[in-house]
């Protein structure tokens, strides 16, 4: 048998030297005479990130990063920014974290990217902060609402981009507490960061026993049997959900078959309409009716709106006229923030160019809440408007609110929206 | 009472599903000996034919074309693929079998996105009401007649016709049947297209209970039915529905009295439980064959 | 003799001729592996650090791919849970090295520790599994450890608050000792470890398969019976067997941990314990040799499906309907391909091919 032990030494061995030639023979290029940032050269910037394309959490997801990816074909088209054209590297992590470390190691050590854009998922995400931080990359606008993202001693160059869950948890709580008052309150919430920042908001206005039940589902495990009948024998009038889209529709379509009929009140990220409406098909989509969501981006159904329409336009011009959802507004909007970064980061670009840039924030794009960004706060959007849908449609009510992540009050937001420039390009 | 009645409802109906599913996995079993791990990805394939079929014309017609593309594919996948791995050790044929699974989720991922999309049940899943209480839906009766029908199909077709006695024959002493004149290799393949088949009907009925149809949308209940076939035993297809059953119930069970997390360790449990006294399941027959 | 297992096992040893006693093996195992770790110690340097990444994932997939092929190959025991093992030894490395950051203890000794908690935690549940599957064949022992195997996430939700549910731990691994200097690239450090962590498991079991125990394990895979009338305890061994894998597989997820600086149940899913399977399977069962290969292709076979797909230049539609979902399919079909193509698997292939060129060379000079 010690042939075999000496013949898998020397396959390694083998394997590791061709390895090595293999690496060594790319090496050089790159003009030494000035100091050079990675992923930047005069006519070209190059952004990476990892999004779950396949597997059980691409579905929705994956239409993201090609949404920005088409934004960034528009700004292209315009001539870029500082004439440099930008290019998006993305990966699929399949949604394990185990595979977001091979390739975000990848898209910083190999494909030598400026910044890493709109990393998804909070436990893929997490996973690579020390890493980052380690190489000094810019890790811009996680597609993720943890609070993880904003803790600028810790991870001076990650920075969160959505309303965070525990400022949305807020909000609504706000909202029962005003507009639902004297009704019982249950909270149903994924088991991660996800599910306890909101359910952790939604107490800090309803406090720790305003609630009546409060339970949690793993996305490995489709079945919310169990929980609905907690919260049905709860008496239960109103459930607050922190779920992903496949579980909202999973909700409502378990608690009509019990049947269970109370105000259910779902996250921004998983309250999509069009998205919900294809889970549930023609049959379900009438449990949608009169269902309480939020959002800190314009209505998708709103054709009416400047932002829709730009892009609507981008969306049919550069991404193959995809089905127009929440997940392509999201994406083409982080596009937006990002050249709004870039421009405002200068033409000699560096990596603490734009970490410097987005600390001075001031940005005003599609969103409705403005940025929290500043040297202190590495945290995105501020805060939602609460939305019903009637009539197969999202419509905004009320007042729009902000607040903190912290013990902050819910304050009213009554500042204008902003219209995008007639170029659909940020600052032209 | 009324949870009681409801959870145990609702676990028949799962476990007619996962007893139609073990049943699809022990057909082939008996007769080449192998665990047939892309038969979650296969099912999937006949509901995404389903699928299309059924946006163009009508959901009944869809089922039908479903069924018979679960024939279709089952005899191609043995004629293409799986003959050249029967004669070899069983893990080859896992492996080719999970790397098909791969190919047909990459395939489908490609041919119709990541996307959930919905997949309609046959008839209503709501409960109608028998006196004051919610009990079956005609979902669940669907479900029940459906298997039922295929196990009583096969029940005739493997005791009272000449190709299921020929069937039999071929699994169970290949070389004596091929010296009596029985087409062995033929009935393999007729075996796996009745097993790809049965697989096809458990998608089209256990699919709309989940996420929706996705390329992955079968894998967990191809676990649950490969430990519904363990619980009964791998050589009985008697086994394979009362492991279905009871698996179901179990689940049903465990997620409504104590929450969703726990299932896995619940089903693992009742294996052990099970193994440990009967190693080869509830209804092995005699030893496991020597091979 | 009942176990569809034992049949491929036993085809597969088939060419394994019989050891030849020539010298102390011990030794001789000792001097390829201080020689292997020496080219590999210089090969670290000519590596950037993402290739040292790749290097250091493919020699942690090792320390488990190894074990499972002394498992599944020499003793005949299929196992489809080695992922949760490797959970076990990762989730233990997690928590210590945690604890260890926590109580303001430094060292390099400390990850030693680690290491050594995991691998014998891992050991301590591959025991009970063993146990079980000492008396389970066939697909009713793949039932059990598949059981086990999705039992990952349940056990990490239902104890929240140790392991924190679906999100996971971050764990905490020191930076490269300073002696090494203040530039020392992390990646190397990674390899490094993740190399002697893999040669050491390739030592002791290259030296486990040349003893008793070895012997022991190919008599039970072939013959049960006659194992036992030999005078082997057939139980013992088998759960041997399963302990010794599970120990690797404890390093191996300790490993990873060490890596990934984090710990999450998908990182551990069932896809996990599948792909060490088919990594063995298709490098060549119940060979280290082959556990060599399997490892490699875990690491480069994602990343050359990847960098084809990148190759086709493609419409935005066409683009976005094949990201991710055609590495996936290359990656099935390859699987398809190699085992109807090359029943014994890569290293089948290179004994063949050995084989070839010992027994034809006059054929051979004809040829040129």
């Amino acid at each position: 048998m010690q042939h075999i032990a000496r013949r898998g030494l020397a396959i390694v061995a083998a394997l590791a030297l061709a390895v090595s030639t293999a690496a060594c023979s790319n090496d050089g290029g790159g003009s030494p005479a000035k100091v050079d940032v990675p992923g930047v050269t005069d006519t070209e910037i190059l952004f990476g990130t990892h999004q779950p394309l396949t597997g059980p959490a691409a579905p929705g997801y994956s239409k993201i990063a090609k949404a920005t990816e088409a934004y960034f074909n528009y700004v292209n088209a315009a001539g870029g920014v500082y004439g440099r054209k930008l290019k998006y590297k993305i990966v699929d992590d399949g949604y394990n974290p185990a595979n977001t470390q091979t390739v975000v190691r990848q898209l910083v050590l190999d494909d030598k990217v400026f910044a890493i854009l709109n990393g998804l998922g909070t436990p893929t995400h997490t996973g690579v902060l020390d890493f980052l931080k380690t190489n000094r990359v810019p890790d811009l606008f996680v597609a993720s609402g943890s609070r993880s993202w904003n803790q600028p001693d810790k991870y001076p160059y990650t920075f969160g981009w959505q309303t965070d869950y525990t400022v949305e948890g807020k909000i609504m709580a706000t909202y029962i507490k005003n507009e639902q008052a004297g009704k019982k309150v249950c909270h149903l919430g994924q088991n991660d960061d996800f599910g306890r920042d909101h359910l952790a908001g939604v107490q800090k206005i309803l406090g720790a026993s305003g609630l009546a039940a409060t339970d949690t589902y793993v996305p490995t495990t489709p079945d919310v049997t169990s929980q609905l009948g907690k919260f049905k024998a709860a008496g239960c009038e109103v459930v607050v959900l922190a779920t992903v889209p496949g579980f909202t529709a999973l909700v409502l379509g378990t608690a009509a078959r019990m049947p269970y009929r109370p105000q259910f009140v779902v996250s921004s990220v998983g309250g999509d309409y069009l998205t919900l409406a294809g889970r549930l098909g023609a049959q379900g989509t009438p449990l949608l009716e009169g269902l309480i969501g939020a959002g800190y981006l314009p209505a998708v159904s709103d054709t009416s709106n400047p932002w829709i329409q730009l892009f609507r336009k981008v969306n049919d011009q550069y991404n193959a006229g995809a089905e127009f959802d929440g997940n392509i507004l999201y994406g083409m909007s982080v596009g937006y923030t990002l050249v709004q970064a870039l421009q405002a980061a200068g033409k000699n670009l560096t990596r603490d160019g734009i970490v410097q840039a987005i600390e001075k924030g001031g940005f005003k794009g599609p969103g409705t809440t403005p940025f929290r960004y500043s040297k202190s706060v590495h945290a995105g959007y501020s805060g939602v408007q609460m939305a019903r849908t009637t009539g197969g449609k999202q419509n905004y009510f009320g007042k729009i609110y902000t607040t903190d992540d912290g013990d902050g009050e819910v304050k009213e937001f009554s500042e204008p929206a902003t219209t995008p420039p007639a170029s659909g390009l940020p600052g032209a | 009472m009324d949870r009681f009645v409801f959870l145990t409802l609702d676990g028949l109906s799962k476990g007619a599903v996962y007893a139609a599913f073990a049943l699809a996995l022990v057909l082939i079993w008996r007769s080449t000996r192998i665990v047939n791990f892309a038969q979650g990805a296969l099912a999937v394939v006949t509901a995404y034919v389903a699928y299309s079929v059924t946006a163009a014309t009508t959901y009944w017609l869809g089922f039908a074309v479903a069924i018979a593309a679960g024939l279709v594919l089952g005899a191609v996948v043995e004629r293409g693929v799986m003959r050249f791995v029967e004669q070899a050790p069983p893990l080859n044929a896992v492996t080719v079998g999970l790397g098909l699974v791969l190919l047909i989720q990459g395939a489908l991922g490609m041919i119709y996105g990541n996307d959930f999309r919905f997949f309609p049940a046959p008839v209503s899943r709501h409960a109608l009401d028998i006196g004051s209480l919610p009990l079956l839906s005609p979902y669940d009766i669907v479900v029940f007649a459906s298997v039922l029908l295929v196990m009583a199909l096969l029940a005739v077709l493997f005791t009272r016709t000449r190709v299921g006695l020929r069937m039999r024959a071929a699994a169970f002493a290949p070389e004596v049947s091929r010296l009596l004149g029985v087409r062995v290799g033929r009935m393999l393949t007729l075996g796996w297209a009745l097993s790809a088949a049965v697989g096809a009907l458990a998608g089209m009925l256990v699919i709309p209970t989940g996420l929706g149809l996705h390329p992955t949308a079968m894998d967990l209940v191809f676990v649950t039915s490969f430990t519904a076939a363990v619980v009964g035993g791998f050589d009985s297809p008697v086994g394979a529905v009362v492991g279905g059953v009871a698996v179901g119930l179990v689940l049903s069970y465990v997620t409504g009295y104590f929450g969703a997390d726990l299932t896995p360790i619940a089903v693992l449990v009742l294996l052990l439980a099970v193994l440990l006294v009967r190693p080869a399941g509830l209804f092995a027959g005699t030893k496991a064959r020597h091979v | 003799m009942t176990s569809p297992v034992a049949t491929l096992a036993q085809r597969a040893a088939a060419d394994v001729p019989p050891p030849r006693r020539r010298g102390s093996t011990l030794l001789r195992h000792l001097a390829i592996a201080a020689g292997a770790g020496v080219i590999l110690y210089f090969v670290t340097y000519q590596l950037d650090p993402f290739r040292n990444y790749q290097l250091a994932t493919a020699a942690a997939y090792l320390c488990a791919t190894a074990g499972l092929t002394v498992l599944v190959g020499l003793s005949g025991q299929l196992s489809l849970g080695h992922g949760a093992l490797m959970a076990t030894g990762a989730y233990t490395v997690a928590l210590v090295q945690n604890k260890f950051s926590d109580s303001g203890t430094t060292g390099s000794w400390t990850l030693v520790v680690s290491l050594a908690l995991g691998i014998a935690t891992a050991t301590a549940v591959g025991a009970v599994v063993g146990l079980a599957a000492a008396r389970l064949r066939g697909p009713y022992l793949a039932g059990v450890t598949l059981a086990v195997a999705i039992t990952v996430p349940a056990i990490t939700t239902t104890l929240d608050e140790i392991f924190n549910g679906d999100q996971g731990l971050s764990v905490y691994v020191e930076p490269p000792p300073l002696a090494l200097g203040a530039t020392f690239p992390n990646e190397r450090w990674q390899a490094w470890l993740a190399l002697v962590a893999a040669l050491l498991t390739m030592l002791l079991l290259a030296n486990l398969v040349r003893s008793r125990f070895g012997r022991s394990f190919r008599a039970i895979r072939d013959d049960e019976v006659a194992a036992a009338l030999a005078g082997i305890h057939v139980a013992r061994t088998q759960v041997l067997a399963f302990v010794v894998s599970a120990a690797c597989a404890g390093l191996s997820g300790g490993m990873f941990a060490v890596l990934a600086l984090s710990v999450s149940p998908s990182a551990f899913a069932l896809t996990l314990s599948l792909f060490l399977l088919l990594a063995i399977v298709i490098g060549g069962l119940g060979s280290l040799a082959g556990a060599v290969w399997g490892a490699a292709l875990l690491v480069v076979l994602p990343d050359l499906t990847e960098s084809l797909t990148d190759r086709l230049t493609l419409s935005p539609a066409a683009e976005q309907r094949l990201a991710g979902n055609l590495p996936l399919a290359i990656f099935g079909l390859t699987l398809v391909v190699v085992m109807i193509a090359a029943p014994g698997g890569l290293q089948g292939l290179v004994r063949r091919g050995a084989r070839w060129w010992r027994a034809a060379p006059d054929a051979r000079r004809a040829a040129d």
